[in-house]
């Protein structure tokens, strides 16, 4: 999992990085935090043998009271009970990862599916959802596919989306741009002679959070998805051994290279942070041009610098690359965050009709779309006109509509027996501590 | 030894200490809180467990790894700078600030008193601090940087400069600490000494290296154990201030424990860090207290 350290915990909540968040303090102590929680307040204090479902989420200001509706809407017409609980950001996975290891396994929990359920569906713990999914399919098509399927391991269901569409977005400031003589970048050779330009006039063509490492990966991702396509990293995600001779990753990390050599990042990016809030207030405040960020970044910066939000702010999906095998339209992120329901579940069949009466209903979708979401729900165009947000909401829909692909981020894909590694390693080669050839052998000895 | 006082070990004495029993809960405490989880992450280290199931053995092989992991080498190495860079930089100042405040003047009352701030601080608060001043663009380089015509303003992100950002962080938190160990141990220091050597025409310089110094052997060798043992199981400040990097530039033995165990959840392989950890702060505190003699409890004040 990603190691975020999330020190504004007061947004409004979008930013699924920051759920991730490893409060410092308490990653410090996570493992005996979570080692002495679990026992005693784990689910089984609030469900305990009434047959009641606990529900596992992340504790957030804005999401839990929409939760905590549609579980009072399930609860009013069905005779199961479900129980909403709660779990601070700081310690959400090492907390999950101790309570599916003993007796006392959350019923329905959040998660980020990938890699972040992998070991559990590996471990036999997760109910699979395919024949539930299959047997109704107006249930199944209510979801966006590419999301849906995101869900998937080894091609069966184990997660149903619970929440919003996050892909990476190239946001840039469109009065600076304009004060330059720039437009849109089209092409990625757009996008460098747009750093060249800027660059020559002082200011930092791109924003990047390098001390957390994650953001770093976005490039890695972007970039080798727009050389070669879907296939190279779904080839690595089936055998990271052999995955990563692929000459695309190798490929990509020279453009990386070629990048920091340009100045592109400043020449500061590895101690800016972007869970901290640096890497934002750089793009916000006008000394750096670009940010290639997750969609939550939108609502971050509208509450970070709500000025320049209304103002400067503009996106785009990051081009094409000439040469590159990719579809332009493919789009990399966190398609959505998910519900997995336990197979200790006190009542696993109602839990599955939690999930299918009020993942979808519009009341919980409405009120998704209210708080700046865009859900992961089909036919949605025109509702979301009423968003707060309404223009970068349906720009966001329609690219993640029309996506031949959507990548689900690496660190959450890959097991974190390989994901952690591979970000210390990518800041290597940010840092041209490690070439790309170091850093492919290194990758394909990684146990 | 001054052995017709009452000290300890005198057969006299031991009828009227305290049974075995007395001591029932510490042991008790001891037995379930220290040593069963140490032997318990022995025995994790000759498994492979990724904290879910059951470990399963894997006999030597998470052993066999380390010895062969660059990246547990260069952990290992940059634990040996940090400890050493923290005893050198931290002791001086310490001792200094110690003697100093060891002076009975209001000024240097009130003085030491600021000086003991940061130790009311937790290490979580002191980390997210200096990360702030230490930011390129809004914290102090990025003030001052242009104004002194420096190019980077990188301090964390730096490979040369981050370890010692972090040396200077955990120095500045425990600094108080040691300098509130070196001034009592120069308040216990007879005053007859220095009267004596100011009757022999010592200045304050010799009376320093003469008197003081020797006299305060045994605080140096506390405060040496307690810098060297706790900078190599040092961890939350690495973990905020630098999260182990530029890359692994600052990746330290017990951060590098924390990423295996709790981000990679290889708990076995964790384990065996941790086992390495325990063994070599074990060894280095019995290596200073029996070359310093410390364990003989021989008294500075012999022949008073």
């Amino acid at each position: 999992m990603s190691d975020l350290r999330s020190s504004e915990l007061t947004d409004t909540g979008v930013s699924r990085r920051r759920f991730l968040g490893l409060t410092a303090a308490a990653g410090a102590s996570a493992g005996a935090a979570a080692l002495a929680g679990c026992g005693t307040s784990g689910p089984a204090g609030v469900g305990g043998g009434g047959g009641t479902d606990s529900v596992w989420v992340l504790t957030d200001a804005v999401e839990n009271p929409i939760q905590t509706t549609a579980i009072d809407a399930f609860n009013r017409k069905s005779s199961a009970k479900m129980a909403l609980f709660t779990v601070s950001n700081a310690d959400y996975t090492n907390k999950l990862r101790v309570a599916m290891g003993s007796p006392n396994q959350p019923a329905v929990f959040f998660n980020w599916g990938g890699g972040s359920i992998a070991p559990y569906v590996s471990n036999g713990d997760l109910v699979d959802l395919t024949s539930y999914l299959n047997a109704d399919p107006a249930w199944k098509q209510s979801f966006l596919p590419s999301v849906l399927t995101d869900g998937q391991i080894n091609g069966k269901y184990y997660g149903v989306p619970l929440r919003g569409v996050q892909p990476v977005v190239l946001f840039y400031n469109k009065t600076m741009f304009a004060r330059y003589g720039l437009s849109t970048p089209q092409s990625y050779a757009d996008l460098l002679s747009a750093g060249d330009t800027l660059k020559s006039h002082g200011i930092i063509p791109m924003a990047l959070g390098g001390a957390d490492q994650w953001p770093e990966l976005m490039w890695l991702e972007i970039i080798s998805d727009r050389l070669g396509g879907f296939q190279p990293f779904k080839a690595l995600a089936a055998d990271p051994a052999t995955g990563w001779a692929n000459p695309v990753f190798a490929q990509t990390l020279s453009m990386i290279q070629d990048l920091v050599g340009r100045g592109f990042f400043g020449s500061s990016f590895s101690s800016v942070g972007y869970n901290d809030g640096a890497a934002s207030a750089l793009f916000g405040t006008g000394r750096a041009a670009m940010h290639l960020m997750g969609t939550w970044e939108y609502t971050n910066l509208l509450s970070q610098h709500a000025s320049f939000a209304q103002h400067d702010l503009a996106f785009t999906n990051f081009p094409a690359i000439s040469g590159g095998k990719g579809d332009p339209s493919a789009v990399v992120g966190n398609p959505t965050n998910y519900f997995s329901i336990t197979k200790k579940a006190p009542d696993v069949a109602a839990a599955v009709s939690f999930l299918k009466k009020e993942m979808t209903s519009s009341a919980y979708v409405n009120k998704l779309i209210s708080t700046g979401d865009v859900p992961a729900i089909n036919g949605l165009s025109s509702r979301l006109a009423t968003a707060p947000n309404s223009q970068f909401a349906q720009w966001v829909y329609a690219a993640v509509q029309n996506a031949s692909s959507f990548e689900l981020s690496w660190d959450q894909a890959l097991p974190s027996a390989t994901a952690t590694p591979m970000l210390t390693n990518l800041a290597k080669v940010f840092l041209k501590q490690s070439t790309p050839q170091q850093f492919v052998s290194t990758m394909q000895h990684v146990q | 030894m001054s052995g017709n006082r009452s000290g300890p070990g005198r057969p006299a004495d031991q009828a009227s200490r305290p049974g075995l029993l007395w001591a029932v809960p510490a042991i008790v405490f001891f037995l379930g809180f220290a040593v069963l989880p140490l032997v318990l992450v022995v025995w994790l280290s000759f498994t492979n467990w990724n904290a879910l199931g059951t470990p399963t053995p894997a006999g030597l092989s998470n052993w066999t790894r380390l010895l062969g992991d660059p990246q547990a080498r260069a952990a290992l190495r940059l634990s040996a700078v940090l400890t050493l860079a923290a005893w050198v930089t931290q002791t001086p100042v310490a001792m200094l600030l110690g003697v100093w405040s060891a002076g009975r003047q209001r000024s240097r009352a009130v003085l030491s008193s600021i000086f003991f701030l940061p130790l009311l601080l937790s290490t979580a608060a002191i980390a997210v601090v200096w990360q702030a001043l230490l930011d390129p663009n809004f914290g102090i380089p990025g003030w001052l940087g242009p104004k002194l015509g420096l190019t980077s303003t990188n301090v964390l992100g730096s490979p040369t400069f981050a370890l010692w950002a972090v040396v200077f962080v955990v120095g500045w938190q425990f600094v108080p600490f040691h300098t509130l160990l070196y001034q009592a141990g120069a308040r216990q220091v007879p005053q007859m000494l220095y009267d004596a050597a100011t009757i022999d025409g010592a200045g304050r310089v010799a009376q320093f290296f003469r008197i003081t110094l020797p006299q305060l052997k045994n605080t140096i060798i506390t405060s040496s154990v307690v810098m060297i043992v706790g900078s190599l199981t040092f961890f939350d400040t690495v973990l905020i201030l630098t999260n182990g990097g530029p890359g692994t530039d600052t990746t330290i033995l017990p951060f590098y424990m924390y990423t295996t165990g709790f981000k990679s959840y290889e708990m076995g392989y964790a384990a065996a860090i941790g086992v390495c950890l325990v063994v070599l702060g074990t060894a280095a505190s019995l290596l200073i207290v029996r070359f310093s003699g410390f364990g003989k409890m021989r008294s500075t004040l012999e022949g008073l």
